[in-house]
């Protein structure tokens, strides 16, 4: 990861000193650049961003736009900026953490379980940055609650409102916040959204490594992991459903300039939707999977799924 | 000066006294694991100690090596630890703390020995050499009843030492009293956290006392022990 990202870091320098020359950059794969707008894509500093930069910039590239990649920038707090001063025109973000990021007091909207909802909100934010959030993936990256295959399959467990029945007999592992009351996504809302009480708790990390190992090593029952963790595929977890909507709808949706957008025939659109449409949970762990666990490029991991889904040839 | 209410109250909760997170379990978590990682410590340098003390040379080189293990951050002999647990299939939280804090417990209790027993009064020894006695005699009945003292007093330090960075224990999910800190600071409870503290400190003082007064009654007659 740290040899990779060098290697990033250097791209990324290469991509500023092009761009700086005039945007003589490397084109599309030879198609018709009959006035497709020049595309800047950025990421935060974090392989499923960069995976998912991969994924629009390939398709974009293979339908004759000249895209510039500018990935690994940083946190949030970098790339949320650099889109709205148009440093980058489009990047992967998640709809509820970026509606709380950029209307922190919730004065404009409040991000809620439901996605529609918080897109729509999430758009209101938008507006007055000139930015514009396109279809969103049924991919999220947001608390989940996992359970080993073992105890899936010997209790019949898809979704949390399935655990009713055994929770007072189970361990639940996760960070040691969790039980807090100002917590409301954790143990709190296990209670009072689906009425679960376990047995027990215990404090590990959040979404790390302990609580993958006390998964594995049943010193715990359920533990929570972000829904695209790459050891839910994989260690062969269980992602269980929260079918009763506890989590806050963090599914994942490019957000574009609206400048751009205007320059374009409505291509760009079509595109980055078709993405979405196609990147379901399972899609998405399984590319992190193989970026973060296989150690594959997050570029060809990219381009074999866009063919997959039979979006590029 | 609300936080001291804070913590009185905290204490005073008999929620907070009961069951398998209450204090009395944290503290036996806490001296199990302190407990084993000396016994191990000693286990481990005690052999050495005595064989390099008895010939009389290549102690120090021995010592040195020990003294690694003071100069390693326990952290990231925590973080060393963790996977070489998980490999053998020890999971998290006690062992790979007690991993952590051997060699810590080590050093004090490698040297301390080492040098009680080089410092037998030579005269001492010889005489009872004189008499017949054999060598594994004389460490036995000379050097070890003499070299007491000073052997319990590296035990003291190492398990004070012990005592206070066991606490390192619940990053790695581990009991012990550690984890009323780390709880604190995640949930933000700083009564919580200060409690934890006060219960470290507590139960230093206490191993610190328990020591000297087995470091006075090992002395044998004749011998004064000065503290």
């Amino acid at each position: 990861m740290k040899r990779g990202r060098t290697i990033l870091a250097a791209l990324f320098a290469a991509a500023m000193v092009a761009t700086a020359c005039g945007g003589a950059g490397t084109g599309g794969s030879g198609a018709t650049t009959t006035a497709r707008p020049a595309v800047i894509i950025g990421s935060t500093n974090f392989y499923e961003q960069i995976t998912l930069g991969e994924l629009y910039a390939q398709i974009l590239e293979a339908n004759g736009y000249k895209v510039t990649r500018k990935f690994n920038l940083g946190n949030r707090e970098i790339v949320e900026p650099a889109i709205e001063s148009g440093q980058i025109d489009l990047d992967a973000e998640y709809l509820a953490t970026l509606l709380a990021f950029i209307d922190k007091d919730g004065k404009v909207a409040k991000p809620t379980t439901d996605p529609k909802e918080t897109q729509a909100g999430l758009q209101k934010a938008l507006d007055p940055k000139g930015l514009t959030v396109l279809d969103f993936a049924a991919a999220t990256d947001q608390n989940g609650f996992v359970v080993t295959k073992d105890t899936a399959s010997s209790k019949n467990l898809k979704k949390i409102s399935d655990l009713a029945p055994y929770a007072k007999d189970m361990i639940l592992g996760g960070p040691p916040e969790c039980p807090s009351p100002q917590r409301p996504f954790c143990l709190t809302g296990l209670k009072n959204v689906y009425g679960l009480t376990f047995k027990d708790f215990k404090p590990l990390d959040a979404g790390g490594p302990l609580t993958v190992a006390a998964l594995e090593g049943k010193q715990i029952d359920v533990g929570l992991l972000f829904t695209s963790d790459p050891s839910i595929v994989a260690k062969n977890f269980v992602l269980l459903d929260d079918d009763k909507h506890l989590q806050l709808a963090d599914n994942i949706a490019p957000v574009v300039r609206k400048d751009l957008v205007s320059k374009d025939d409505g291509t760009l659109k079509r595109l980055l939707n078709s993405i979405s449409a196609k990147l379901t949970q399972a899609e998405l762990n399984d590319m992190n999977k193989q970026v973060a666990v296989d150690k594959k490029d997050n570029k060809d991991v990219a381009a074999a799924w866009l063919k997959k889904q039979g979006l590029i040839k | 000066m609300t936080l001291i209410g804070d913590v009185a109250r905290w204490f005073a909760d008999p929620a907070h006294w009961q069951g398998s997170h209450g204090i009395p379990v944290r503290v036996l978590e806490h001296i199990e694991l302190s407990g084993l990682a000396v016994a191990v410590a000693i286990l481990i340098a005690a052999p050495i100690a005595l064989y390099f003390g008895h010939v009389g040379r290549g102690g120090f080189i021995a010592i040195n090596v020990a003294n690694i293990g003071r100069a390693l951050p326990s952290l990231a002999l925590l973080a060393f630890a963790l996977p070489i647990s998980f490999a053998l299939g020890l999971g998290l939280g006690f062992w790979p703390t007690l991993f952590a804090l051997i060699p810590l417990a080590i050093p004090p209790i490698l040297t301390n020995m080492f040098v009680a027993i080089r410092e037998v009064d030579r005269d001492v020894v010889d005489a009872a050499r004189g008499m017949g006695f054999k060598e594994s005699q004389i460490l036995r009945s000379v050097e070890i009843p003499l070299g007491l003292p000073l052997m319990l007093d590296g035990m003291r330090t190492a398990s004070v030492n012990v005592v206070a960075t066991a606490t390192l224990g619940a990053i790695v999910a581990g009991g012990a009293l550690g984890r009323f800190i780390v709880d604190g600071l995640a949930l933000q409870e700083y009564d919580q956290l200060v409690a934890g503290a006060l219960l470290v400190a507590l139960l230093a003082i206490v191993t610190e006392v328990a020591f000297a007064a087995l470091t006075r009654a090992s002395a044998p007659p004749g011998m004064s022990v000065s503290r």
